[in-house]
């Protein structure tokens, strides 16, 4: 066949991906002056000024913490919906998948509604003649919402690893004498580690990266890394910083996507794909 | 007792991750503007909803750019994909991992990256900016549904449409389109809702006076809460859902012709994938 | 019959580094069944290819009755091809696939209605017209791709292991088949194989292949009797094939002992492969035997036995008998000098 049909991608690729991504370089590297642009490393330093380096490490912790909620949450489903718990299980996975089909921004937004002030779950707490909790608002809030948002990427990498689990290989580890925990320590676990990893990796980049989990649900007052490249763009009109916080983003996520792969080891496109 | 506990988790997840969904619709009906009370059952906010200028004309942006960009996306998509697996070696490999690049790269990298682009190239920020970003951004998941396909094709197909005499363009248009015509529709659907999803990169590339419906709903939800929006995820909500329905009978049908058997799952991964730039 | 339809001259075929042919000539007769026959990477496919079309030759010229097509592309050549797994459009239904071609060719409804109608009668699928292509057994598929293929009229008819997905029973009769359509149409089938026994059973001619060059081209018969080295002795059939010494003319030493042979034209002392057919072999008593040793194993096979008898000066030696002697049972080896083939070494 001719490959001469990847003609227009080609072009389009390096307009709008390649060109796109060496002017964010460029603009991260360079600062202006009167006569134009000169090279430096000046938007790099001012990253590590103190007030950045909190909404560097802020955004580190609460990716952290919600990854490590989802694998907590997510494993143990996965486990049940791979088993023979459900008779359908396809229909199991799909009414797993639904929710993540909602628009973005309305499943966020839908926690406004139960979380505030006046929301159903302090309605729920007054009519029982509890105080009224704020959780909106604050670094919960967004953890929720991460969590929430996140949750089905960690489940369906690990569930499709573990469907994939030879019977036979867990039967033979009870053959050969292992209970139920040393069949898990022992086989099922370590069988299903690359649905882990990628799991562990489809929830921290994007909450990593998110600025309108914490917009909307952290109501401005938790600066994540994306909320202050939102600010460099649409507010401050530093390209030049804006620019240099997303090398440091896309760094840091080449960074563990390679501690990822080395975990993984060679069975990456398994759990992905 | 213990298969009661499992069920009985898993029903506890499903609460957790529709409880917000069943309230934003309950919500919707509800005729009182203050949250937690019931004020009785109302449609008012569907009339509403419907006579709201800002969020009806984001209505047929959105639509506009996800229709139009999903049908661009799929033809440059999957032309590309037939010379990607076309190609060999180091070629191949470079083409993958662009291509890569913006499923992996953060959503608002991408998005500024573009967003610099357009400045940069002196185009007005609006339709046209929208239009080529949603382009940019769909064709990599055109490519990924498509290429599959190509892969579980009998290698000598093309060839064999040669043998019996069509020039390659006509072998290529005759055969090999018909055969991956199952994945091409995948694509199609699955970049028609990426785009009616989006909103990070629409959020930088859109300029004054154009507005997605993602984009119309950030704004509202960041002065708070408006049953509007109640009433537009309800809508939204089960729109999806139907669609949802049809790519799933195709799948179960393409299924139990039994040519590939693990090919739903693998759909469900291409479209959560795609969510994973959700954010 | 003897007019020559496809001829290859000095072909080569190099992908990247390796050498899938190197330097072919060969060439097809009008109405002839050759079959090219080798195993696994011996370029037999890639000869196909070549002719086909699907790819072009890196050195050397190919003929279509006399004309250089070495260029001309696949869809411009009056031959077609049975794809190995078939390649069935999945998207059309068989009768569809079956008049694929035509339509192509822009012959009327009418025209294509008959021929494919006709077709389907041949390879006995009548009554299939309207069924999905993957719905059919392989048998049937099989069947689809063949009438795909010769609805054309093609001059040449290239077959690529087409009955290799089949199963043992469905393959023999497929071979009938194959065979007896080729009689009544009068095309000239090339077919690719690398099983030793479909080859023998169907061919006027067999090609034998490795690495790329072509070993002995003859009848059946010919390259079973007379195998040129110890490759294609070994490759067609069970052969034993020692080490022996050619002493003179008609005299050669192996196995401990001098044996009268019918070769000659080698040079004193020259070394050579002896080969020599398990059933050529026949067991004596060992007192009256030049060539003795004792029984190692004995497998029963069912229209004979096969025994591996241990000689003296340790060589081995594969017999096929229909008598048996028990393990541990010392018998001799008789032979006749034209049993005995001697090869020169081809090996270093």
């Amino acid at each position: 066949m001719k490959r001469s049909t990847l003609f227009p991608y080609v072009v389009w690729m390096a307009l709008f991906i390649i060109v796109p991504m060496v002017l964010v370089l460029y603009y991260a590297f360079t600062v202006p002056t009167e006569s134009g642009a000169t090279w430096s490393l000046e938007n790099f330093a001012r990253f590590f000024e103190p007030i950045y380096l909190r909404v560097l490490w802020r955004s580190l912790r609460l990716a952290v913490i919600s990854t490590v909620i989802c694998l907590v949450i997510g494993y143990p489903a996965a486990m049940v919906m791979s088993g023979n718990a459900f008779e359908q299980k396809h229909v199991i996975l799909l009414l797993f998948v639904v929710p993540m089909w909602m628009n973005f921004l309305l499943r966020t937004y839908a926690w406004l509604t139960i979380l505030e002030r006046n929301g159903v779950i302090n309605v729920v707490l007054n009519s029982l003649n509890l105080p009224s909790l704020n959780i909106l608002y604050t670094e919960g809030a967004v953890v929720l919402g991460m969590v929430y948002n996140f949750l089905p990427f960690m489940v369906l990498p690990i569930y499709s690893v573990l469907s994939k689990i030879d019977r036979g290989v867990v039967e033979a580890a009870g053959d050969l004498g292992a209970n139920a925990f040393q069949v898990f320590a022992k086989v099922i676990f370590p069988l299903s580690l690359p649905g882990v990893v990628s799991g562990v990796t489809m929830v921290f980049m994007p909450a990593l990266t998110t600025f309108v989990i914490s917009r909307l649900l952290g109501g401005g007052q938790f600066t994540l890394i994306g909320n202050l490249i939102e600010q460099q763009f649409l507010v401050v009109g530093d390209w030049g910083f804006g620019s240099s916080i997303s090398v440091v983003m896309i760094v840091l996520i080449l960074l563990s996507m390679a501690i990822m792969s080395f975990f993984e080891g060679e069975e990456k496109d398994v759990a992905l794909w | 007792m213990v298969r009661f506990l499992k069920r009985s988790y898993i029903y506890l997840v499903f609460v957790f991750l529709y409880m917000p969904i069943a309230v934003l619709m309950v919500y919707s009906f509800n005729d009182s503007r203050s949250r937690g009370m019931w004020g009785g059952f109302t449609l008012r906010w569907y009339v509403e909803l419907f006579q709201d200028r800002t969020i009806m004309s984001s209505l047929y942006s959105t639509l506009f750019i996800g229709v139009v960009s999903a049908i661009i996306a799929t033809v440059i998509g999957t032309l590309a994909a037939i010379g990607i697996h076309n190609s060999r070696g180091i070629q191949k490999k470079l083409i993958m991992n662009v291509t890569y690049l913006p499923v992996l790269n953060p959503e608002i990298v991408t998005a500024i990256s573009l967003m610099i682009l357009f400045v940069f190239a002196k185009v007005r920020l609006g339709y046209l900016t929208l239009l080529l970003a949603h382009i940019t951004f769909n064709i990599p998941y055109v490519i990924l549904s498509v290429l599959p396909k190509l892969r579980q094709l009998n290698k000598h197909l093309y060839e064999a449409a040669l043998d019996l005499g069509c020039t390659p363009a006509r072998a290529l248009w005759k055969v090999i389109i018909p055969e991956i015509m199952p994945g091409i529709i995948t694509g199609l659907l699955l970049a028609f809702t990426l785009s009616i999803d989006d909103f990070v990169i629409s959020f930088f590339t859109t300029g004054s006076g154009v507005s997605t419906l993602s984009i119309t709903i950030y704004s509202m939800a960041r002065r708070g809460i408006n049953p509007k929006i109640n009433a537009l995820s309800t809508i939204m909500f089960t729109f999806v859902l139907l669609l949802l329905i049809i790519v799933n009978i195709r799948q179960a049908r393409e299924q139990r012709k039994g040519r590939n058997g693990r090919n739903g799952q693998k759909s469900h991964f291409d479209s959560l994938r795609s969510r994973f730039s959700g954010a | 019959m003897d007019e020559i339809i496809v001829e290859l001259k000095s072909v080569s075929k190099v992908y990247d580094e390796t050498v899938a042919l190197d330097g072919i000539n060969l060439y097809i007769r009008k109405n002839e069944f050759v079959t090219l026959l080798g195993p696994s990477g011996c370029g037999k496919t890639t000869t196909l290819r070549l002719i086909g079309g699907f790819e072009q030759p890196t050195d050397g010229t190919i003929l279509f009755e006399g004309r250089d097509v070495t260029d001309v592309p696949p869809y411009k050549r009056r031959v077609n091809t049975v794809f190995q797994r078939y390649a069935l459009f999945s998207h059309l239904d068989v009768f569809e696939n079956i008049a694929f071609g035509l339509r192509i060719k822009k012959y009327s409804e009418k025209v294509i209605k008959e021929k494919v109608g006709r077709m389907l009668e041949q390879v006995n699928l009548a009554g299939f017209e309207k069924r999905d292509v993957n719905s059919l057994s392989g048998g049937q598929q099989q069947r689809v791709a063949i009438a795909r293929a010769l609805v054309n009229e093609p001059e040449v008819l290239l077959l690529d292991e087409p009955l290799a997905a089949l199963d043992l029973k469905l393959r023999k009769e497929m071979q009938h088949e194959l065979k007896s359509m080729q009689k009544q149409l009068g095309i000239t089938f090339v077919f690719v194989t690398h099983d030793q026994e479909e080859a023998l059973s169907m061919s006027d001619t067999v090609v034998v292949m490795k690495d790329g060059r072509i070993q002995q081209i003859g009848t059946p018969v010919d390259i079973y009797n007379e195998p040129k080295n110890a490759f294609v002795a070994d490759f067609i059939g069970e052969s034993n094939i020692v080490d022996g010494i050619m002493r003179q003319d008609y005299v050669v030493d192996f196995g401990g002992a001098t044996f009268d042979c019918v070769d000659f034209g080698f040079a004193k002392d020259e070394e050579v492969d002896v080969v020599i057919r398990p059933e050529d072999l026949v067991l004596i008593p060992a007192e009256n035997a030049k060539l003795s040793g004792v029984v190692s194993s004995v497998n029963f096979l069912g229209v004979h036995y096969e025994m591996f008898v241990d000689a003296d000066d340790g060589t081995s030696w594969l017999v096929h008998s229909t008598l048996m002697e028990p393990v541990g049972t010392r018998v001799g080896l008789g032979l006749e000098p034209m049993d005995i083939h001697i090869m020169k070494k081809v090996r270093p």
